[in-house]
């Protein structure tokens, strides 16, 4: 067990093990820092860069952040949030997003954000992309408009000799997230639902199966995303 | 087929981390990477087919499609413009009767755009089957096809003279010229292979380390980070195995002086990397190199394997026992961010090249997450330099904030274009003079990624305590249109080489560019040039350099010239769509295949 060291969060006095991730020592300590590429047990990846904030005074991304002594940190701050929201919106705007007929709404966590960062129309205009459904593999479909390209999938969800169901193609703005065919048809259904759950939003569906939780009592339906570590 | 693909991927031992290579291998062989191998590649390395894709299309010049027996990668950068590619862009497609970014249907010619591939003094220029073309005109155009379709080969197309230097060799036989204008006293003094290094092993590694820091010596790839310092922090690391990197991608378009440095003194850059070796312990090096530069490889090889025969890389250096050294060459594959020292790392691991986030920074966890030291390639040039002549001669040199010289690749409206190395401290002024550069509008500082200045800031001078740059200069005269021709362009060549891993600058630029084009298109209003400077402003927490810097073109322009963007917008109204009835009546009846009555 490492040693305990002190940092300071928005004024906060905080406490945690050295080198633990910000996001994650923050966590500890009832400060919610808004993540949405980051997922517990993968590796950071930093993508989404929602998460960032300011570390003595620099940008930083606190999802790959180690924690250390005497830290002093801005999170709940105007200048962040409001960046934060742009990123927001900026994802609502580069995909085709249309809540009502997910079936992630209620457990979709780019949803949750935007209540949480009050957004209302994005400021930014629509492209409305020509995105393809993906519904060749037998377990699952990729439906690539609601895809945010955070990599959750292609950093989590991989077969038992460590290859990657789910990899990046192309590049800037024409970045994809596909499926690797030969491994997706030998994908079992516990994989499937591992691929739909790691996804942030209604991007990876699970074929064949409808939804155990009705619309209105799902996951971010009654309390906002984060509220859960700031009640704590 | 002369080798198989399986024989191809046994050369590197079946090492997914040698990708780039074994991918370089195989388009060089087939001339492009058919889809239906991959799998079998695949297969071989032991990854998905979908993790090998992510490699292969990451990078500009994978293709898995024919290229074209004759396949044209013509430069798209600012000068390229000025200098009058849209002549030599519409030639080939009259002459070829296609257009860019196809292949004739006879598979002959294949027309491609591409990023700056580093000859801004001698635009426009092609890569035309790995071979550069120059100073192209339609009429060569017209000649060239010609002989495209006579069948024949590349290299003797070329009806000019080989550059100067050693452009002219046998091993480099390439139409390029140096444009030497100004021969420094650091870079371009008289050099004598091994008294650097000789100078360097009679010292113990960290009296190297401390010469470099008190040289005051920072990189000259444009970030400017303290040499001696980055030594020092990976000597720090834990892990005893590490890596020396030359930085050799030079994308950042306007720049082309590491280009020169390895044309005419490769040797200098490698016997660096040697003195940094020894200064932190490396066993291995290697020299990233950008694709368009692939004309030098055996020139570069060549110089390697002379300095093996003089015992300056290889076992025992110098007959200093245990010091022993060497140094591979990794070409990239058409990708500006590969640049930014972490990316590279991940593209000579044979990944797509996307920055890591840091902590850890390579000096800790690089290069197969060993500590790695990534120097540019004028930096290493100087380290030699400074062993040889000491920290104090170099010292003397430049301003008290910035020691030295600094190579400048200077291009655009101006009669010398070329490579210039000039003690730091000059005003942007001084040098427009010597340039012969007149009727100035704007001055790009240091490339998109740098700032757009205007006649105003011509006082300035070079410096990283005023302006800091890699080392590119881009004159503009007065004639210009600066935010169509310029920043319009190095908005696109941000889009175009984004990695796409971040939010914020997969998303950005593209909104910019739009609101840009709105403006240029007359549908402007006051509001959209603030929506500019707001929309920019995520874009600073993005991960690299390249993300950081996106907007810069934008926003600098609108920081210096906001009156070119004023004169533009519309003033009697707070909002405008930019939709214009009788051109979307226009667009969809040309799409219905009915005239437009209106």
């Amino acid at each position: 067990m490492s040693a305990k060291i002190n940092f300071i969060i928005d004024g906060q006095q905080c406490q945690s093990e050295e080198g633990k991730f910000l996001v994650d020592a923050a966590k500890d300590n009832g400060v919610y820092i808004p993540t949405l590429c980051n997922y517990e047990g993968l590796k950071p990846k930093g993508s989404c860069r929602i998460c960032t904030v300011k570390i003595n005074g620099r940008f930083t991304t606190a999802c790959t952040s180690p924690v250390h002594d005497g830290m002093n940190i801005e999170n709940n701050t105007a200048e962040l949030n409001e960046m934060r929201k742009q990123i927001i919106e900026l994802l609502f705007v580069s995909g085709n997003h249309f809540c009502p007929a997910c079936e992630k709404s209620g457990d979709c966590e780019l949803q949750a954000l935007a209540y949480r960062y009050k957004m209302m129309a994005p400021r930014f205009p629509f492209a409305f992309p020509q995105k393809e459904i993906d519904a060749s593999h037998p377990k699952i479909i990729k439906e690539q408009n609601r895809c945010i390209l955070c990599k959750r999938c292609i950093r989590g969800i991989k077969d038992e000799d460590g290859k990657s169901y789910f990899a990046y193609q192309y590049r800037g703005k024409d970045s994809l997230v596909v499926v690797d065919r030969k491994l997706a048809a030998e994908m079992t259904m516990e994989k499937a639902q591992e691929a739909m759950d790691i996804c942030p939003v209604g991007s990876i569906i699970v074929r064949e199966k409808g939804w155990e939780i009705p619309i209105g009592e799902r996951k971010y339906d009654n309390a906002p995303i984060g509220s859960d570590i700031e009640n704590k | 087929m002369k080798t198989s693909i399986s024989d191809i991927i046994d050369r590197y031992g079946n090492d997914p981390s040698r990708l780039m290579d074994i991918l370089l291998d195989i388009q060089e062989e087939i001339g492009y990477i058919p889809e239906e191998i991959n799998q079998k590649i695949a297969d071989q390395l032991g990854i998905s087919k979908a993790e090998l894709v992510e490699t292969i299309s990451f990078y500009h010049f994978f293709s898995n499609k024919p290229l074209g027996k004759y396949h044209v990668y013509l430069n798209n950068s600012v000068t390229a413009e000025m200098m009058g590619r849209e002549k030599v862009k519409q030639t080939f497609e009259e002459e070829a009767g296609i257009k860019f970014g196809n292949v004739s249907g006879d598979g002959l010619i294949g027309l491609y755009d591409t990023s700056c591939i580093g000859m801004c003094d001698q635009e426009p220029a092609a890569i035309i089957n790995g071979v550069i073309f120059k100073d192209l005109t339609p009429f060569r155009i017209k000649e060239m096809v010609k002989y495209m379709r006579q069948g024949m080969p590349v290299n003797e197309m070329c009806r000019q003279n080989y550059g100067d230097g050693n452009n002219s060799s046998d091993l480099v036989q390439a139409v390029v010229s140096n444009n030497i204008r100004l021969k420094g006293t650091v870079v371009w003094d008289q050099y004598s292979p091994g008294e650097g290094l000789q100078k360097a092993i009679a010292m113990k590694p960290a009296e190297v380390i401390e010469e470099i820091k008190k040289s005051n010596l920072r990189g000259r790839g444009g970030a400017g980070f303290p040499t001696g310092l980055k030594w020092e922090f990976c000597t720090k690391a834990m892990e005893t195995e590490r890596y020396i990197f030359c930085n050799a991608d030079e994308g950042e378009p306007g720049t082309f002086k590491d280009r020169v440095i390895l044309t005419e003194l490769p040797r200098l850059v490698f016997e660096g990397m040697a003195i940094a070796a020894y200064a932190v312990g490396a066993k291995s090096g290697v020299l990233y190199i950008r694709y368009e530069y692939k004309y030098l490889r055996k020139h570069l090889e060549n110089a390697l394997e002379e300095l093996r025969k003089e015992n300056l890389l290889g076992k025992d250096i110098a007959g200093r026992k245990g010091f022993d050294f060497d140094i591979r060459i990794q070409y990239g594959a058409g990708a500006y961010v590969c640049g930014e020292e972490s990316a590279l790392i991940e593209s000579a691991e044979g990944k797509r090249g996307e920055p890591r986030d840091r902590p850890p920074f390579p000096v800790d966890k690089g290069y197969k997450e060993k500590p790695t030291i990534v120097n540019n390639v004028e930096t290493l040039a100087k380290v030699t330099k400074i062993m040889k002549k000491g920290s104090e001669w170099f010292l003397s040199l430049g301003t008290k904030e910035s020691a030295g010289t600094k190579l400048m690749s200077i291009s655009g409206d101006c009669r010398y274009p070329g490579v210039y190395e000039i003690e730091w401290g000059h005003s942007i002024y001084d040098i427009l003079e010597m340039v012969g550069a007149e009727e100035v509008q704007a001055v790009q500082v240091g490339g998109p990624s740098g700032t757009l200045i205007g006649p105003n800031q011509l006082p300035r001078h070079l410096g990283y305590e005023d302006l800091g740059t890699g080392g590119a200069l881009i004159i503009f005269h007065e004639s210009r249109d600066l935010l169509k021709e310029v920043v319009m362009n190095y908005t696109e060549f941000f889009i175009e080489e984004s990695c796409g891993s971040c939010s914020t600058c997969r998303n950005i630029p593209v909104l910019l560019k739009d609101k840009l084009q709105k403006i240029l298109d007359g549908h402007g209003v006051v509001q959209d040039i603030d929506d500019l400077l707001d929309w920019s402003k995520p874009l600073k927490i993005s991960r690299c350099g390249l993300g950081h810097t996106a907007a810069n073109p934008i926003v600098t322009s609108i920081q210096n010239f906001r009156h070119l963007y004023e004169k533009r917008v519309l003033r009697d109204r707070e909002f405008e769509t930019g939709f214009n009835l009788a051109d979307s009546v226009r667009e969809s009846c040309e799409a219905a295949g009915r005239p437009a009555n209106i």
